[in-house]
């Protein structure tokens, strides 16, 4: 599938605003301005962005407790993002879901997921919805190692089987289901899990934006031409705790710096572009400046925004009292 | 109009909605039955053939049986209402909501408040409760206060034949996840049912009858006992009023409390298992807001606090009963409130 | 053995199944006529005066006041004065024995609505008796109403004539759906029916908005019209009760809706929690409030009406138009100028429902007028 210049530096823009985006909140957070607890996606930027860059607005994801790269890369607010995760009136939520609910249902982002699981029976849904009102539109599952687990994303594998349903179960495992090892909790393999439910699955380098564009632009073009579901097995890591606060002492010494040095998406992609001289490094710079300027000004609006009005409380519960 | 089973008052309702509005779908376990099976197609209509007739008006695109996998498909239900279909997901009997909890009341139940009121989700989940059909402890529960206690959900209740069409319309049409709970052991009773589509708005109780002497607030299949046992009573000379919440949630706070305050006296019938149920929590709204007006202690009718059993006469023991009602009733036309 | 005759519970309309006497109007003793009030019959749905079918003397009080009893049940019984007690006391025990065991007057099955396909629309009816006397009686109900309506007047009228109450667009089980609801649309809705029908000329009595489609009916048809009568007619001139009207549309809640329906009678105690559901029950149907408000905008301006038959009615010539109104009605208040020519009874003690509150007067009436 190819990109052209436009879609790379877009591509590009959306792994460095989820980058930054975290990487601003992990200084953020310790400041105890945040309320509650966040779960960031630094490191996994290729896999929201490389799956995201193919779908329309009317296309539906769902997402999971380390949702911001997901919401980012389906084109949510980066303003009103900040806003929710600091709990603003003027957040995509009104201040009410604040980080592991931000859902934009205009941009086809149902929610990310306080509950491990919760996403694929959801998305089962969307697609049924795509499919019954002819839309040839897709739903995404975005889950994790742990939510592989799991009954309610093993009953989905079986009924997006069963129902040929336009979906795509995009496990991202970064090999730690909160403090537990995905080479103890996760029994047989993904893709021998998948094709028990008689769906394909591709394993995917998730360090590699250009290897999950590739499989999932394959993946989505099936589902959208009726061919039934697939599951995207993405390997990848993050480099923070499973929570803001988590001292990650269950990893190996040295284990984020290696990957950050070896592995890192956006040092992978900038080398790819800039070797095959699609874009100069000039370009991306100006990129990561820009972006940087962006989630600066979000920062800065954010923390002097307005809190929910306290009548707030009582609203937004029922369509019609 | 026509005389019509509480069954087929519900069928009704889903065929009326299903023609208006394409976008209304049912899924659930044997809704239609015989899905890849070499014999006959709608083999069930649901376990009870209660959406018998729907396949072959509306095809398997819109009958969806599902594998027995009630959390893929009610959160499916739920993905589906949040975008764009208006699901009736029915979960055969709602004991069966200990597999699938999660996607009703952290998934559909929130996506409105949690998603900062941007969120719709039409959703109907349809469900069987209730004792009487020897079906003992896993396939009897009356567990509406269990949905009632989520912020988001509406819980449906309907006593009869008419009010199942009107409020099963009206809670298609509405745009919150509703918990439509139909008592088995009415499904063959019948009374005259309109023809036509109508609705009965949530939130109204309605009064089955007005009396002077005691109000009793029954649910579901206990409104039908609370009539009876205020036909005998009135022949004893107490005159009761019988409210049907018809929803508890939203609860009609407001009819319950004006009852109260004109008869001074409280019975409930809730076929719920006693504790925290909505007998509890009507005494409580009534203790809190009427107390002035009571002239005799609240009497609650429900279960004792056990699984409902198996053996009929058990299980007869464990249901309230008109007999019970009357006796309630009966005690707090002699009780007094001791003076201060 | 005697001419002992038994009185019994009457059925007042489709639904009754039972009632009681909520009053003897006659003591035990009274020499009575046919057609002096015997005693009020309540139902769950009204109270009705119920009038004597024969004449004598009335020899026992077989119902205790304000027990319910099922419709053919025996009340009352009517002897001579001469007939020994021991033949009342016979009487009635053969004829409890006998009920007992049939279980009232299972036999003769209701007759039930009917709906048909008139023109554009679908339109329930309900068609009783045989017509002896040959014009037939085609009944219209006023706005918010339905066939039902007329529950105490069609079993009389339908004793000699063949009898058709009709529900109108909007209304009862007619079609909801109405793009305009005129009255000219509604009197359109009335012929079809006659031609689906195929009626010869009838005599049509209207209700209030009812009256006003009956005479619009008239003038768009006159051949199909034998004779008119109409109750507390809209489209005389006067003021029309606004806020019945919103009330009634926007009510929908028993509490509401009571004191709107109130407003029908002089008498507020009929109105009964059974009449204000079954209005409830109208206006929940899909379409029906829709509809009324549409009649309600085409027909009523705030307190005025907009429709105006007088001028046009005065024209009528051949057909008999007769005109019952109650004194005391607080919806379409009496003492219109009506054109020449006209027959006009005001009642007393009566709200805006005559054929309701007064029906033996009104069917009485009615009959008269037709066979005259």
């Amino acid at each position: 599938m190819q990109m052209n210049r436009e879609d790379l530096l877009r591509a590009y823009r959306t792994m460095r605003t989820i980058r930054d985006f975290e990487e601003r909140l992990h200084v953020e957070f310790a400041t105890g301005e945040i309320p509650g607890f966040v779960h960031l996606y630094a490191g996994e930027e290729a896999s929201a962005t490389g799956v995201c860059t193919h779908l329309r607005d009317d296309d539906f994801i769902a997402s999971t407790h380390r949702g911001h790269g997901h919401c980012i890369a389906k084109g949510v607010e980066v303003q009103g993002m900040m806003h929710e995760i600091y709990g603003r009136r003027d957040g995509v939520c009104g201040g009410k879901g604040g980080s592991m609910h931000i859902a934009d249902l205009s941009k086809g982002m149902l929610g990310a997921n306080g509950i491990v699981g919760g996403g694929p029976p959801l998305i089962c849904g969307a697609a049924l919805s795509a499919k019954i009102r002819k839309t040839g539109g897709v739903a995404i599952a975005f889950l994790g190692d742990g939510a592989s687990n799991q009954g309610t994303t093993l009953e989905s594998l079986n009924l997006a089987s069963v129902w040929a349903l336009p979906a795509i179960f995009v496990v991202e495992d970064n090999g730690y289901a909160e403090a537990t090892s995905s080479s103890y909790s996760v029994a047989g393999s993904q893709a021998a899990r998948a094709a028990g439910f008689g769906m394909p699955c591709t394993e995917v380098d998730g360090f590699d934006f250009f290897a999950v564009h590739e499989a999932a632009g394959a993946a989505i073009d099936r589902a959208r031409q009726g061919g039934g579901p697939t599951m995207l097995h993405v390997k990848l890591a993050r480099y923070y705790g499973h929570f803001e606060g988590d001292a990650t002492t269950y990893r190996a010494p040295g284990e984020v710096d290696r990957l950050r040095a070896e592995k890192d998406c956006l040092n992978r992609f900038r080398a790819r572009v800039t070797e095959a001289a699609l874009m100069d490094g000039v370009e991306l710079d100006a990129v990561d400046q820009a972006v940087a300027d962006e989630i600066e000004v979000a920062v800065r609006n954010a923390k002097a925004a307005v809190m929910p009005a306290e009548a707030d409380l009582l609203t937004d519960v029922y369509v019609q009292y | 109009m026509s005389k019509k089973s509480y069954r087929q008052a519900i069928n009704e309702a889903l065929r009326q909605e299903m023609r208006r509005d394409p976008t209304v779908i049912i899924m659930g376990e044997d809704v239609a039955g015989g899905a890849g099976a070499p014999g006959e197609q709608d083999a069930w209509g649901g376990v009870l053939g209660v959406t018998k007739g729907l396949l072959a008006e509306f095809g398997r695109d819109r009958i969806l049986d599902t594998p027995l996998s009630e959390s893929a498909y009610i959160g499916a239900a739920a993905g589906a209402a949040a975008t764009g279909l208006r699901p009736v997901a029915e979960l055969m009997f709602v004991d069966f909501l200990g597999v699938c909890f999660d996607q009703i009341f952290n998934q559909a139940a929130k996506f409105r408040y949690m998603f900062g009121g941007k969120a719709r989700t039409p959703l109907v989940i349809r469900a069987m409760y209730g004792a009487g059909f020897r079906a003992a402890s896993q396939h009897s529960q009356s567990l509406y206060p269990i949905f009632t206690h989520i912020p988001g959900l509406k819980v449906v209740i309907p006593s009869s034949a008419y009010e199942a069409k009107g409020l099963l319309i009206q809670s298609i049409r509405d745009d919150d996840p509703v918990i439509f709970l139909e008592h088995k052991v009415l499904y063959d009773t019948e009374e005259e049912v309109p023809d036509e589509a109508y609705t009965i708005p949530f939130g109204e109780a309605n009064l089955t009858r007005e009396g002077r002497d005691v109000t009793i607030v029954a649910i579901g299949r206990m409104v039908g006992l609370a009539n009876e046992a205020a036909d005998r009573l009135a022949k004893q000379g107490i005159s009761c009023t019988v409210l049907d919440p018809r929803t508890t949630s939203p609860l009609d706070t407001a009819t319950i409390l004006e009852c109260v305050e004109e008869t001074g006296r409280l019975v409930i019938v809730d076929e719920a298992s006693p504790r925290c149920n909505i007998a509890t929590d009507i005494s409580a709204l009534v203790a809190q807001e009427a107390f002035g007006a009571l002239k005799a202690p609240i009497r609650m009718v429900c279960p004792p606090h056990v699984p409902v059993p198996f053996a009929p006469n058990l299980e007869d023991a464990y249901v309230p009963s008109a007999a019970r009602i009357e006796a309630a009733v009966q005690s707090v036309m002699v009780a007094q409130k001791k003076a201060a | 053995m005697s001419q002992i005759t038994p009185i019994t519970m009457p059925k007042f309309g489709l639904a009754m199944t039972e009632g009681k006497v909520a009053l003897w109007s006659k003591p035990e003793g009274a020499e009575i006529k046919v057609g002096d009030e015997l005693a009020d019959i309540e139902t769950t749905k009204i109270t009705n005066a119920y009038e004597s079918p024969v004449r004598g003397n009335l020899r026992r009080h077989v119902a205790p006041e304000g027990e319910d009893l099922p419709v053919g049940a025996l009340i009352a019984v009517v002897a001579d004065a001469g007939v020994p007690d021991a033949e009342i006391d016979a009487f009635i025990a053969q004829f409890q024995a006998s009920f007992a065991i049939k279980g009232g007057d299972v036999a003769a099955a209701p007759p039930e609505p009917k709906t048909m396909q008139a023109g554009a629309w679908t339109i329930r009816y309900l068609e009783t008796g045989e017509g002896q006397d040959g014009t037939p009686i085609l009944l219209i109900h006023g706005f918010g109403g339905d066939l039902n309506n007329w529950l105490f007047t069609q079993p009389a009228l339908s004793e000699r004539h063949r009898v058709i109450a009709i529900d109108l667009p909007g209304h009862g089980g007619s079609t909801k759906q109405m793009d305009s609801g005129d009255l000219s649309t509604l009197a359109g809705a009335v012929v079809s029916l006659m031609k689906a029908l195929d009626l010869p000329a009838c005599h049509l009595v209207g209700h209030s908005l009812g009256g006003a489609v009956a005479l619009q009916v008239a003038l768009d048809e006159p051949g199909r019209v034998a004779a008119v009568t109409l109750l507390a007619p809209a489209g005389m001139g006067g003021p029309i009760n606004h806020a019945f009207i919103q009330g009634f549309i926007t009510s929908g809640r028993h509490k509401q809706l009571q004191p709107v329906l109130e407003l029908l009678f002089a008498d507020p105690t009929l109105v009964s929690r059974d009449m204000a559901e079954e209005v409830l029950r109208f206006k929940r149907l899909d379409g029906a409030e829709q509809a009324l408000q549409r009649i309600a905008d085409a027909s009523f301006d705030g307190d005025r009406q907009r429709i105006s038959l007088r001028e046009q009615a005065a024209a009528l010539g051949a057909v008999p138009v007769q005109v019952i109104w109650g004194e005391k009605d607080q919806i379409l208040p009496p003492g219109a100028d009506l054109p020449g020519g006209w027959t006009l009874h005001t009642l007393p003690d009566t709200g805006h429902m005559p054929h309701m509150e007064r029906s033996a007067e009104v069917n009485r009436l009615i009959l008269d007028f037709t066979a005259g």
